[in-house]
């Protein structure tokens, strides 16, 4: 589509839109890794979480919302004894899922499982080509057993599952390994950008891509535009053309996410009570929260360029990623920490203390993976 | 090829949702977003189903502005959003 027809879409776009396209949905705080990078500081199960019968209700809520399908993730959400009946239920009621897993549960039992049933895919989270460089972030054992599940999907016959690689300072330098093991597999590779949210608040200064990597990424990304990226490189679209996607800010625009005690926030990455718009399990439930939350109805404003306004590029990357700037103690209407020119650095050196995560579920003790069958 | 004097309809594996600018359709089959920015052509496309052939729903629109619909549907029809009965 032509770039002046985009950019008429990114503005209805920008004022938010009848139900989210992308919802993302972590359905429980419990998880059997302990990843330095994780964007909801997830560990230990919040005793507040939704029932089996709660979640169906919001199931059913998003079906007649007419929302084509949701992001599934956690924690690991398969440690959820329901995890089977969760999704059939959702399938059932036409919302389609795609859920991220860190692999572990996916034995040779459950990819036959996922193999049977339609609309569902399959996001193993792998953050390197190599043990070395994975476990680093993802923990000792993990890329063994992400590698176990990848085979065991192959085995059932699955098709084209996704690996997920957050991209990193020190994994940015085997995409093209990943791209290749993804093709191995029938597979597609998705990369998404690293953000300071939850346990990434303490990671991400010795994680993020260096500037001249940032550079290569969108090389890398504009050659290859089957590489998926759920839309989350836009900052780097102020380099030329734009990545493929929306290029644009969604959260409580086009997207949302709800945790596992049924707090909705704007996006993935601002679990922060500042961008909580409310609860489902509150009067109006989750279409309430998406129509009518005051935060949501902030967001869909117009927002101002601020000190990003006199920059050439503020067309094409639109100031970059509202969480980024939060947690790094950024104003939201200057420039992204990643600023590609390099307009956040000054910014960030001179950034207070920044907000942290309001909500900590990682466990108390270091989670050890331990190799099973 | 999309073929105008054809019979079409929605493909039964699109979902169509309406927004103000028009509608969102999913393909759950290539998992496709796609989006129809007019009601006009969202209506027209739901009424695809009730006529003999495409160019049979184009008619219901004034003449002039045909064309422009004719291609939309094409394109349409190229992304498997429309499904020839």
């Amino acid at each position: 589509m032509p770039a002046s027809a985009a950019s008429g879409l990114r503005d209805r776009l920008s004022h938010g839109l009848a139900a989210p396209i992308c919802l993302t949905w972590e359905l429980t705080y419990a998880c059997n890794l302990a990843c330095i990078h994780c964007l909801s500081s997830s560990g230990r199960r919040d005793p507040r979480e939704l029932s089996t019968d709660e979640v169906k209700r919001v199931v059913d809520e998003l079906s007649t919302m007419g929302v084509f399908y949701v992001n599934i993730g956690g924690g690991e959400p398969m440690t959820r004894p329901d995890f089977f009946e969760i999704l059939a239920y959702a399938v059932g009621q036409r919302v389609g899922v795609k859920f991220s897993t860190n692999g572990t549960r996916l034995d040779q039992a459950s990819a036959e499982r996922l193999a049977g049933m339609d609309y569902v895919d399959v996001q193993i989270s792998l953050d390197g080509a190599t043990a070395e460089v994975n476990d680093a972030v993802r923990g000792a054992g993990s890329y063994r057993a992400a590698r176990r599940a990848m085979d065991n999907l192959a085995a059932a016959g699955f098709g084209p599952f996704k690996i997920s690689v957050v991209v990193t300072r020190h994994n940015v330098g085997q995409l093209d390994a990943l791209a290749a093991m993804a093709e191995r597999y029938g597979a597609q590779l998705r990369v998404t950008r690293l953000r300071p949210s939850g346990r990434g608040a303490d990671s991400w200064a010795e994680l993020h891509p260096t500037a001249s990597q940032q550079h290569y990424l969108y090389e890398w990304l504009r050659d290859r535009p089957q590489v998926l990226t759920g839309d989350s490189f836009f900052h780097l679209s102020a380099l030329g053309e734009p990545l493929e996607g929306l290029n644009l800010c969604g959260a409580g625009r086009v997207v949302c996410l709800i945790d596992p005690v049924g707090d909705v926030y704007a996006c993935p990455f601002v679990l922060h009570d500042e961008f909580r718009a409310g609860n489902v399990r509150d009067g109006g439930g989750f279409a309430a929260v998406w129509r009518t939350s005051e935060l949501f109805e902030s967001l869909r404003e117009p927002t101002s360029a601020g000190a990003c306004a006199s920059c050439g590029s503020y067309d094409a990357c639109r100031g970059g990623c509202m969480a980024a700037k939060f947690f790094t103690g950024l104003p939201l209407d200057g420039p992204d920490p990643e600023c590609v020119f390099g307009h956040g650095h000054a910014d960030l050196a001179g950034a207070g203390s920044p907000p942290r995560p309001s909500a900590d579920h990682s466990a108390r003790v270091p989670v050890r993976l331990v190799a099973r069958g | 090829m999309f073929d105008a004097s054809r019979p079409w309809r929605l493909h039964p594996q699109v979902a169509l949702r309406d927004e103000s600018f028009g509608a969102l359709a999913y393909h759950y089959g290539n998992r496709r977003l796609i989006f129809l920015r007019s009601r006009t052509l969202v209506e027209l496309v739901r009424s695809l189903e009730h006529f003999d052939s495409a160019e049979d729903a184009l008619a219901e629109l004034k003449e002039p502005r045909r064309a422009g619909y004719r291609s939309a549907l094409a394109r349409l029809a190229a992304s498997e959003v429309l499904d020839a009965r």
